[in-house]
């Protein structure tokens, strides 16, 4: 492999700069040449391109302004960035709307229920989301909308009441399978905050909505504007929502925008570069911003006292009302979309609900898929390449963050940031750096499965890192010295204190990792060739070809078994304490 | 005037278990007086003082101030905490980090039901600003204050809406030992100025007995002495309360015979025999526990005899540490080590006899049955 080469070369350097030979040095030259050579070589790559002219066969690629041009110089571009921003603002305003007064009803009331809520941290892994957007164009197309059918059912009518294909659509899709991250974030923040600071609000005489308007939600105020952003960025990055929802109607962003660029004949390269340089510098600055202002909020924090015990406002009768509020999300969010896709799993051809569907229900679907071709081997490529992503990743980040943390090697910063660096690139702009990438280089790589290992390693790798760092920033430094000091060379201290010791963090990230890579669509759209086809592939091209049962049947069998692997990831994560992201 | 009658709040334990944090509660603080609630961590303070915040929802008794009736498990009342009117001061102090100090002490008149004028706002904040001695910071971001600043900031806030109860949760804990002496007088300059009624929560005896018209002193959940300051030290009810405040000997003992002065007792101890002051009645035989303070042991090397009415001992030095300001001794009567503390001019060497006077008054017998079952 390349990835190979590129280390040999490295390895000469810095194993010059030791003391003496040692295992610590190949393993530390090893570890930094995967982490520069994932992170940097593409990035590299796409911004060369999008200064050259595509290379044919009759003339080779000479440097142009002419892609950034096309792009900025048309009406389209400035089109597509409104809805790009349109679209992650909204999506964002949404997640947080929900996340927050949920996170607050949770945290400040005495709404039944709770437990269940936590359960939420769970739903955004468990069902991909090109499932979500599709059970919600189940349940709201303008056609085969059950909810439109109910509806005019109902009234009797046949006006169309939800039209998913919209960009209203889109951001309630998108905002509603991001909202528990809100949840989350909001409950995080409500629980850092001393509660005394509202306690004295409301001794001072303040109602609740005053404590919440002058003092809950201006002291979260930083948290917000963080998670804003993180929102934002996720949302302007995600590929299969506006790809399902917005190009069938002509809304595109710019995710879809270079989807459509390479995949429209002949395909242009140059311009997907131009827009995917144009995104990557959207979601670098947001996430900047936000890591400012999550710096930030640490010196806002206020010292606590002891007896740090939320008080909880007794809603009395209406506490009634606002668990029907949480059924009611829970059900929309998690039982509506999977009810559906199983309702549709169990038709010979999809159809609305009704009595006399009913009696065609079979598991003829379940059969169908399972046969259909490529079925198999795509299963086979997605577990071998999740387990060997995860497997790869944990293991060079493990000394990544050994590094980073416990040695003094000059520049460690700079590898800490590297490995976080794939953390702003969207999917399909990665897909697309590689893809040109392996394109160039050329070599036995592109139109192979281990272009997309390489793009899965890329992707992934900074939530290795955070995995590990957790773990890394609890041990001791003397349990390594003493080790060292018992006559324990590195690499032994390494296998057999650090790496234990690190388990428990690894093996959660690993399975967050595999489950990751079984879902990623966008970066494996741009890169899969015919008979390399992975299982997020299959999805999407069950559902391009119309096969809307098999596509169900599919969706069900993947959701279960990503149900079963989070389940052993958070039972995991319970046991060691480690976080979910 | 407050009333607090049976007062109960309890807390979901763990595995559906109650725990009774604050039980059958009962005192009463009037007008203008300074109320402590003291006893070790874990005894309920806090949830009596967030029960009458209403911080806390009780599930028996009735609170009252005045005449109105702030909660009432009977009659089913229960104020909300932000119409009750009272001040309260937090641990942690709670100064929003988000306002600066004008703005903070502004804050409860711009939520009150009741409308102030800017002109009339800005007056008031200035002047509980000024009983408090931070006017001059008035712009100051609260974060940056020091530490007792922010607790005169919290003071400051609780009192600028006039409440008809201030209450005060352990607000000097945070402070260091130098300045928690001071602001001990300002707090006590302060109450006494305003003639506030406070409630105040605390773990410190020296804090309680230097603050407090009233103390009650906790356990478990329940008042075991109410009494001044003086009262509780002179006079504890119980094991517990005299082992609580101050420190003190134990001495174990029975009765003898009552004596021809009253409430005087003879007792038998390992010690020898002494005369005791106790207040109940006393059965022959009955078995009790002598507390006698270490102040209280008179020492000396001059020959001692009970002719005075006091009680005489000998024993010899065991231990002995030099203090500065006293010199804390150890003293060997029988099997028995007493604590006495004394005068740093007396010297005697360790292992040399020493001779010990105590007053009957200060010898304080506790019937045996209370103390064993405030223990448990
Ligand atoms: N929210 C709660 N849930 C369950 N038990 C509680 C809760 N708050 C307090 N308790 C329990 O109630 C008892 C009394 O607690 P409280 O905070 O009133 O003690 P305290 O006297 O103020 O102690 P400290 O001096 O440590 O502040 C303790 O046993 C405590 O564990
Ligand atoms: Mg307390």
């Amino acid at each position: 492999m390349e990835a190979i080469g590129e280390v040999g070369r490295t390895r000469g350097l810095q194993g010059g700069d030791g003391p003496r030979f040692d295992a610590k040095w190949l393993v530390i030259a090893l570890a930094t040449g995967l982490v520069a050579w994932l992170a940097l070589v593409p990035l590299v790559f796409l911004v060369y391109q999008s200064f050259m002219t595509p290379e044919t066969a009759f003339e080779p690629a000479v440097f142009t302004l002419g892609n950034f041009a096309q792009a900025y110089g048309s009406a389209e571009t400035f089109t597509l960035f409104v809805n790009s921003v349109q679209y992650g603002a909204g999506t964002a305003l949404l997640a947080m709307a929900i996340g927050t007064s949920l996170a607050w009803l949770n945290e400040r009331t005495n709404t039944p229920f709770k437990s269940l809520f936590f359960a939420l941290s769970v739903i955004p892994l468990v069902i991909p989301n090109i499932l979500f957007t599709v059970s919600w164009i189940m349940l709201a197309s303008p056609r085969i909308g059950i909810l439109n059918a109910v509806m005019q059912g109902v009234t009797g009518t046949n006006i169309v009441f939800f039209d998913i294909y919209s960009m209203g659509g889109m951001i309630w899709v998108d905002g509603l399978q991001d909202s528990p991250i809100a949840f989350l974030m909001m409950t995080a923040a409500f629980r850092a905050m001393d509660p005394s600071l509202e306690e004295s609000a409301m001794m001072s005489g303040a109602s609740v909505a005053q404590t919440i308007r002058r003092i809950t939600l201006r002291l979260t105020l930083p948290a917000s504007m963080a998670l804003f952003l993180i929102l934002f960025v996720r949302a302007v990055e995600s590929f299969e929502t506006p790809a399902l929802l917005g190009l069938p109607v002509g809304i595109e962003v710019f995710t879809s925008a270079i989807y459509q660029a390479i995949h429209r004949y002949p395909s242009d390269i140059g311009l997907a570069s131009a827009y995917a340089i144009t995104l990557l510098l959207v979601t670098s600055l947001g996430i900047l911003v936000q890591n400012r202002i999550t710096k930030e909020t640490g010196r806002f924090q206020t010292v606590t006292g002891k007896g740090f015990r939320p008080r909880q406002i007794d809603l009395g009768r209406w506490r009634y009302a606002t668990a029907g509020l949480y059924l009611l999300y829970i059900f929309v969010l998690v039982a509506l979309p999977f009810l559906v896709l199983l309702w549709a799993s169990l038709q010979k051809f999809y159809s609305v609900p009704t009595w006399a569907a009913l009696s065609n229900v079979s598991l003829d679907a379940y059969r169908r898929v399972i046969a259909y071709p490529g079925v198999d081997t795509a299963v086979r490529n997605s577990a071998m390449l999740s387990v060997t992503a995860a497997t790869l990743i944990m293991l060079a980040t493990s000394v990544v963050c050994w590094i980073v943390v416990k040695t003094k090697i000059r520049g460690r910063w700079l590898l800490d940031a590297l490995a976080s660096l794939p953390l702003v690139f969207p999917g399909i702009v990665l897909g697309l750096s590689i893809m040109i990438c392996y394109l160039t280089i050329g070599g036995p790589i592109y139109g192979s499965i281990w272009i997309l290992l390489i793009a899965y390693l890329t992707r992934f790798l900074p939530y290795g890192m955070r995995y590990n760092m957790t773990s890394m920033l609890q041990i001791h430094k003397e349990l390594e010295e003493s080790a060292a000091m018992s006559g324990a060379s590195w690499w032994t201290t390494f296998r057999r204190i650090l790496l234990p010791l690190l388990k428990p963090g690894l093996l959660a990230g690993w399975i967050y990792i595999v489950i990751v890579s079984v879902r990623e669509l966008s970066s494996s759209i741009l890169l899969y060739s015919p008979g390399n086809e992975v299982i997020a592939i299959i999805i999407w091209e069950l559902w391009q070809n119309g096969q809307t049962v098999e596509l169900a049947a599919f969706g069900v069998m993947l959701i279960a078994v990503l149900f079963v692997f989070v389940m052993i990831a958070q039972s995991l994560g319970r046991r060691f304490g480690v976080r979910e992201g | 005037m407050l009333t607090v009658r049976s007062l109960s709040t309890e807390y979901a334990g763990q595995k559906g278990t109650v725990v009774r944090a604050a039980d059958d509660v009962s005192f009463e603080v009037p007008q203008g007086k300074f109320f402590t609630l003291l006893g070790p961590s874990g005894c309920g303070k806090t949830t009596t003082l967030r029960s009458i915040a209403g911080l806390e929802k009780p599930t028996g008794g009735e609170i009252r101030v005045g005449d109105r009736t702030v909660f009432s498990a009977a009659q089913g009342i229960f104020v909300a905490p932000n119409r009750r009117n009272f001040g309260m001061v937090f641990q942690s102090y709670a100064i929003w980090p988000h306002m600066n100090v004008f703005q903070n002490v502004a804050f409860p008149l711009e939520v009150g039901r009741r409308r102030f004028s800017q002109a009339e706002k800005a007056d008031r904040v200035m002047r509980v600003l000024h009983a408090v001695a931070l006017d001059h910071l008035a712009e100051r971001d609260a974060t940056r204050l020091s530490g007792g600043q922010q607790q005169r900031l919290a003071l400051a806030r609780a009192l600028v809406m006039e409440p008809d109860l201030l209450l005060l949760d352990e607000p000097l804990s945070n402070l260091d030992l130098k300045l928690r002496e001071r602001m001990r007088f300002e707090l006590k300059r302060i109450q006494r100025e305003l003639g506030i009624t406070t409630i105040y929560v605390t773990h410190d005896q020296g804090e309680a007995l230097a603050l407090s018209h009233e103390i009650a002193v906790m356990n478990a959940g329940r008042i075991v002495q109410r009494g001044g300051p003086r009262d509780i030290y002179e006079r504890p009810k119980s094991r517990f309360v005299a082992d609580f405040i101050g420190s003190t000997n134990f001495v174990e003992g029975a009765v003898l015979a009552r004596e021809a002065d009253p409430h005087h007792w003879r007792v038998s101890t390992p010690i020898g025999e002494l005369r005791v002051v106790c207040h109940e009645d006393l059965g022959r035989g009955e078995a009790l526990t002598v507390s006698i303070r270490p102040e209280d042991l008179e020492l000396t090397e001059a020959p001692v005899d009970g002719a005075d009415g006091r009680n005489a001992l000998s024993g010899t030095v065991d231990q002995k540490v030099f203090l500065g300001e006293y010199v804390d001794f150890q003293v060997k009567i029988g099997e028995t080590i007493l604590l006495a503390r004394a005068h740093p001019s007396l010297r005697t060497p360790i292992g040399n006899p020493i001779n010990v006077r105590i007053d009957p008054e200060k010898c304080i017998a506790l019937p045996e049955d209370e103390p064993r079952r405030q223990a448990a």
